[in-house]
């Protein structure tokens, strides 16, 4: 069963940290309910590093394979700039509108 | 009429479009009649196709001119919504995705129509397959067609709640941890989980991508064979895919029906996947189904995974991670949502305010986790920490493989709850995956099968059997087999004990067994 502790490295100033490096905009409320979530979801999984020792090696695949390659040709699946800008919230001249880069004070 | 043929196996009817005695469109009028008397209950679906009967008709048009066709030629087919299609919108069940068309097919799609299968719509699911409930799908839960109150487990609730209503005899799924088997095991169907890269995940839009696959979801066992049979292949647009070539699993499954390959069958039975934590009625029907295998020949071995105790731990450190960059593409520019902040805002701004409006809660939760995860400081105590156990569940697989032919398990450890007992705590939901994730950590495939009713509440359970990677056939084989010894049984399959949608009737023995509280087998 879950234990109900959360871990002392979850703190409100971390999970704000995180929504910035996730460009996710969390209010107050959301950011409270996150803490007090991943504290216990992280002190539930932390144990991993109970069996992981230096001699094991990490498996990143299921089931690896070697470098797939295919011929230095244009493949059938290529979409044409209609189709990739079909579902573009905003779109001009052929090309996707993106909002400023660069905000008033930089 | 209608009413047989919504009840018809995927194999059946396909025996009867083939002589001419049922046309694929008067196959799909039923099933569109079905969805819409049930559909308003269950919500399996979150689109139905306008041009399914037009497809229908074209593929008796094919028949009559006598063109070759595919087994499942006019056969209906229910499309999880995380598989992208052209005809009808793709939302993976996220408002960020809200409406949006996609403008290539996903090859399992593809493959699907090149066979002659009818697609009628698209299925719920859990937002971006997060979740074991559908309850985190942005449109609304999928209800239990056993008891209307409860889950139909996720993320492919949808996909096992239309093939379990008869609102489609066959449904594509996918699988990153169970999305498929644990829907299975609660509605009373069939999921199979096929081997890592057996089936090409090109246009399955993407939770984490070494654990996610494609696969089937039916009434029985030959039906997700013929379904596989499909699908499977390799692709060259997947660098995932598997080059191998594929034995038939529907020819496994009719081999495996006759009972005799039971006789010397080496089935390993998992001690870290019984005892605490699971239901007694799940547990019960479980050991009976092994007593059943050991009296038609099988020899019951018992297995130590000594690391399967982690595996949970381990998928909920690998798959945030995977998540959280797959999802970074929600980016607000190329597709889907874009919420721009009062008065404008950076592209930095637009992109957080649209994934703050476009996600729901349990995705923020993962990508978060995930970012965490990742963090500098804390990679090697936590994503390489549970890649490394992500080897030592693989070397339980190994050493387990060594003496025995399959594994079985109960298919998930409580049959299905009812909704919101589980959802404001994530670990709890996190801890029904223990007995699906650790085949995804592997990579091996998977097979849930129905495996009776539970004697406390006559709701439907499953009894899952893993294989080694690449022995999909087997799973196919033994499912057959102990299906057949069950019907034989049960005197028919087991959704002849599912209530009735339309009259709110209990199936026979579900009402005598909840009238009298007890046992419905």
């Amino acid at each position: 069963m879950p234990e109900t502790s959360s871990s002392p490295e979850i703190t409100p100033e971390v999970v704000r940290h995180l929504s910035g490096l996730a460009k996710i905009q969390l209010d107050e409320s959301e950011i409270a309910q996150l803490t007090a979530d991943l504290g216990q979801i992280v002190s539930n999984i932390a144990k991993v590093s109970e069996v992981a020792t230096a001699d094991i090696p990490a498996t990143s695949h299921p089931i690896p394979l070697a470098n797939v390659s295919r011929p230095d040709v244009v493949g059938d699946n290529v979409l044409t700039a209609e189709q990739a800008l079909s579902g573009a919230p905003e779109q001009h001249d052929n090309l996707f509108v993106v909002s400023a880069i660069l905000g008033e004070e930089q | 009429m209608t009413h047989e043929l919504i009840k018809l196996s995927a194999a059946d009817l396909s025996a009867k479009l083939a002589s001419g005695e049922v046309s694929a469109v008067e196959a799909t009028e039923a099933h569109l009649e079905r969805i819409a008397a049930v559909d308003p209950q269950v919500h399996a679906f979150l689109h139905v196709n306008e041009q399914a009967l037009a497809v229908a008709a074209q593929i008796d048009q094919q028949r009559a001119a006598g063109d070759e066709l595919g087994p499942l030629a006019g056969v209906p087919l229910a499309i999880k919504d995380v598989l992208v299609t052209t005809d009808m919108p793709s939302t993976s069940g996220s408002k960020i995705l809200e409406g949006w068309m996609s403008p290539y097919d996903a090859t399992v799609v593809a493959r699907s129509r090149a066979a002659g299968l009818v697609p009628l719509g698209k299925t719920n699911m859990d937002e971006f397959a997060m979740g074991s409930s559908t309850e985190h799908s942005a449109y609304g839960p999928t209800h239990n067609p056993w008891d209307l109150d409860r889950i139909p487990g996720g993320s492919g609730g949808g996909s096992a709640a239309a093939v379990a209503a008869f609102e489609a005899p066959l449904a594509l799924g996918s699988d990153t941890g169970g999305s498929i088997r644990q829907p299975a095991h609660v509605t009373g169907t069939v999921g199979v989980k096929p081997t890592y890269g057996a089936v090409s995940r090109y246009g399955a839009i993407a939770l984490a991508s070494s654990l996610d696959q494609v696969g089937p979801c039916s009434r029985s066992v030959l039906d997700a064979g013929l379904l596989q049979d499909v699908i499977a292949g390799h692709d060259r647009h997947d660098s995932t895919s598997l080059t191998d070539a594929w034995p038939s699993m529907a020819a496994a499954a009719r081999a495996g029906a006759t009972g005799e390959v039971l006789k010397g069958l080496r089935v390993g039975v998992v001690k870290q996947l019984q005892g605490e934590g699971f239901q007694a009625g799940v547990a019960e029907r479980f050991n009976e189904s092994i007593a059943l295998m050991q009296a038609q020949g099988a020899e019951i071995v018992e297995i130590d995974a000594p690391h399967f105790e982690y595996a949970v731990a381990a998928y909920y450190l690998i798959l945030p991670a995977e998540a959280s960059s797959n999802l970074a593409k929600f980016d607000s520019v190329r597709f889907g949502l874009r919420v721009t902040p009062e008065g404008g805002g950076t592209v930095d701004q637009v992109m957080a305010a649209t994934r703050e409006a476009g996600f729901g809660p349990e995705v923020k939760r993962r990508i978060i986790l995930g970012t965490y995860a990742l963090s500098a400081g804390y990679y090697d105590a936590y994503y390489g920490s549970a890649q490394k156990v992500r080897t030592l569940i693989q070397r339980d697989f190994a050493q387990a493989f060594d003496r025995v032919d399959v594994i079985a398990s109960p298919s998930a450890p409580t049959t299905a709850f009812k909704f919101g007992e589980k959802i404001d705590d994530p670990m709890a939901m996190y801890l029904n995956d223990i007995t699906t994730i650790p085949a995804n950590l592997a990579g091996i495939p998977g097979i849930s099968i129905p495996n009776g009713l539970a004697r406390e509440d006559s709701l439907p359970v499953g009894i899952q059997f893993m294989a080694p990677a690449r022995a999909d056939a087997r799973l196919y084989t033994v499912g057959a087999a102990l299906e057949a010894l069950h019907e034989d049984q049960w005197g028919g399959p087991l959704w002849t004990k599912a209530p009735d949608l339309l009259t709110g009737q209990a199936g026979l023995a579900g009402f005598a067994a909840r009238a009298a509280g007890k046992d419905a087998n």
